[in-house]
């Protein structure tokens, strides 16, 4: 018995575990999402560094290249990738609830919005794809 | 299907121990039964000690919040089927101090839930005759008043766990609820709490909350639409000058 | 209408959405056609004269400084609230969100020199 008299509570406070975002399936899938950024900053680096070499001349470029087929820094960009399409397709997902959209007065359901959103980055990757390849 | 099934229960009885321990109880395995029915089987027949929340049934009380197999739940609304086999783990809710075996504390949202002035605040005295408004308008927020306050979101919520201060999704999703009524004029007043660290932005989305609820709230919709909302008075009021905010 | 007391959350939110959006649309498609298909052999490289005009477009220029700018403080700003609560680090949040912020900006600064002034 604790305290004097029965009246008194006595709370069992549960503590969160330092790695709470292995527990569940969803926290897991959540802490990977926010780790996308990890990567989206580094695909922010990689530009600039090819921005860079480009700028820098030919001969740069051709180095460029060369270091962009060395196997770690392929294997960092696949990784990169897959993380950086996770954050899109996320993105895409919980973008349709914050914002709402009238049309008529009328709520666009979320689906449409992220049809929506999926038919602008079809868009924009084929702009990107025809700058480049142009 | 076996006879009978297994009630893994989370036990605190603080007059004797100092942490939770986990008794077993074997029940009837019945179609019709929901946890909360095995529960109430257990205190009736087996272990009157047992202590936990209950009143309706039907998932309208809100006051059966459980952690079930890891899920936070209503008991009245889980089936016994569906866990089949079992054993079936039954805890507290997540993120509260226990009171006792599976009875929760909740004054922390007790206590906060009047900053978040969850009442129409009228600039002018309502009308005598009724309050008319027009079904859009009930539309608006009709998603956010279905709230029971069962605090599964709260127990879903990893960033309620962490940050005691955290507002939390009911209480933005009930202040959006007030914010949204046509009748309402207390949004800037609720801007003030809601836009302080605590309020929105404690928030990651996790969308957790979202998944839990069992009244299809969506407390992080609301979230982050407010935030969007905050965003945008935040640019207009550094932009216009200020006769025109 | 109430002014927002504290302004920087906001401010920063639509940064991180803002650079949400853009790293979402463009970077994709840049990151698969530099980092993977390029290297790869999939699709020859671009020539250097092409690659060398398209970087000096300005409009180029304004979308790539744009998307850098927000893109890393997209990513200061989910980092900021991983490793807060992911680590459960809410005693240095100071510290954490000047890291994330002040790398973020010297980012953006390397961005700006490379996009906008140099070349
Ligand atoms: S928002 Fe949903 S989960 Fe949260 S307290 Fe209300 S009904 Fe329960
Ligand atoms: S008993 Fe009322 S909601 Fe479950």
């Amino acid at each position: 018995m604790t305290g004097y008299t029965g009246l008194y509570q006595r709370l069992y406070r549960p503590r969160v575990p330092i790695l709470w975002w292995v527990r569940r399936r969803s926290y897991l899938l959540f802490v990977l999402r926010e780790l996308s950024s990890v990567f989206v900053a580094w695909s922010v680096v990689y530009t600039l560094l090819l921005v860079h070499a480009v700028t820098a001349g030919e001969r740069s470029y051709r180095g460029f290249l060369a270091w962009s087929a060395r196997p770690q820094v392929l294997a960092v960009n696949v990784v990169a990738l897959l993380f950086v399409l996770f954050h899109a397709v996320t993105w895409f997902a919980l973008a349709s609830r914050a914002v709402v959209v009238r049309v008529r007065g009328r709520r666009v359901p979320g689906v449409w919005i992220v049809a929506a959103n999926y038919a602008l980055w079809a868009v924009a990757s084929a702009i990107v794809a025809w700058v480049v390849l142009r | 299907m076996a006879d009978t099934i297994t009630l893994e229960v989370a036990r605190y009885r603080p007059e004797q121990e100092d942490e939770p321990t986990t008794q077993c109880y074997e029940i009837p395995m019945r179609r019709e039964w929901t946890v909360l029915d095995g529960l109430n089987h257990v205190k009736d027949r087996l272990d009157g000690t047992l202590s936990f929340r209950w009143s309706c049934r039907m998932g309208i009380c809100g006051s059966c919040g459980m952690t079930i197999d890891g899920d936070p739940v209503l008991a009245c609304e889980t089936f016994l089927t569906d866990h089949h086999p079992g054993p079936v783990r039954v805890e507290p809710l997540r993120n509260f101090p226990v009171i006792r075996d599976l009875v929760v504390e909740l004054t922390d949202f007790m206590a906060k839930l009047p900053h978040v002035m969850p009442w129409l605040v009228a600039d002018e005295p309502p009308p005598d005759t009724e309050y008319l408004q027009k079904p859009a308008e009930v539309d608006e927020y009709q998603q956010y008043s279905m709230c029971i306050n069962c605090m599964l979101c709260y127990a879903a919520c990893p960033v309620y766990g962490l940050e005691r201060d955290f507002l939390g999704p009911a209480l933005i999703a009930l202040a959006q609820r007030y914010n949204l009524d046509s009748r309402d004029h207390g949004d800037h007043d609720r801007l003030e709490i809601l836009s302080a660290p605590e309020g929105i932005w404690d928030c990651t989305f996790v969308g957790e909350c979202s998944r839990a609820c069992p009244k299809g709230v969506d407390p992080a919709g609301a979230i982050q639409r407010y935030k969007l909302e905050a965003a945008k008075r935040t640019v207009r009021s550094l932009l216009l000058p200020r006769g025109r905010r | 209408m109430t002014v927002v007391r504290r302004p920087v959350e906001p401010l920063l939110w639509l940064a991180f959405s803002a650079g949400g959006v853009l790293a979402a649309l463009l970077v994709p498609a840049l990151l698969l056609l530099f980092g993977v298909a390029f290297p790869l052999g999939w699709l020859p490289a671009p020539g250097y004269p092409h690659l060398d005009a398209v970087v000096r477009h300005p409009l180029v220029r304004l979308v790539l400084f744009a998307l850098c700018v927000l893109a890393l403080f997209h990513a200061a700003h989910r980092l900021r609230y991983t490793v807060r609560d992911g680590l459960q680090l809410r005693r240095l949040s100071g510290l954490i969100d000047a890291s994330c912020y002040g790398a973020a900006l010297a980012g953006s600064a390397a961005a700006g020199y490379l996009l906008l002034a140099a070349g």
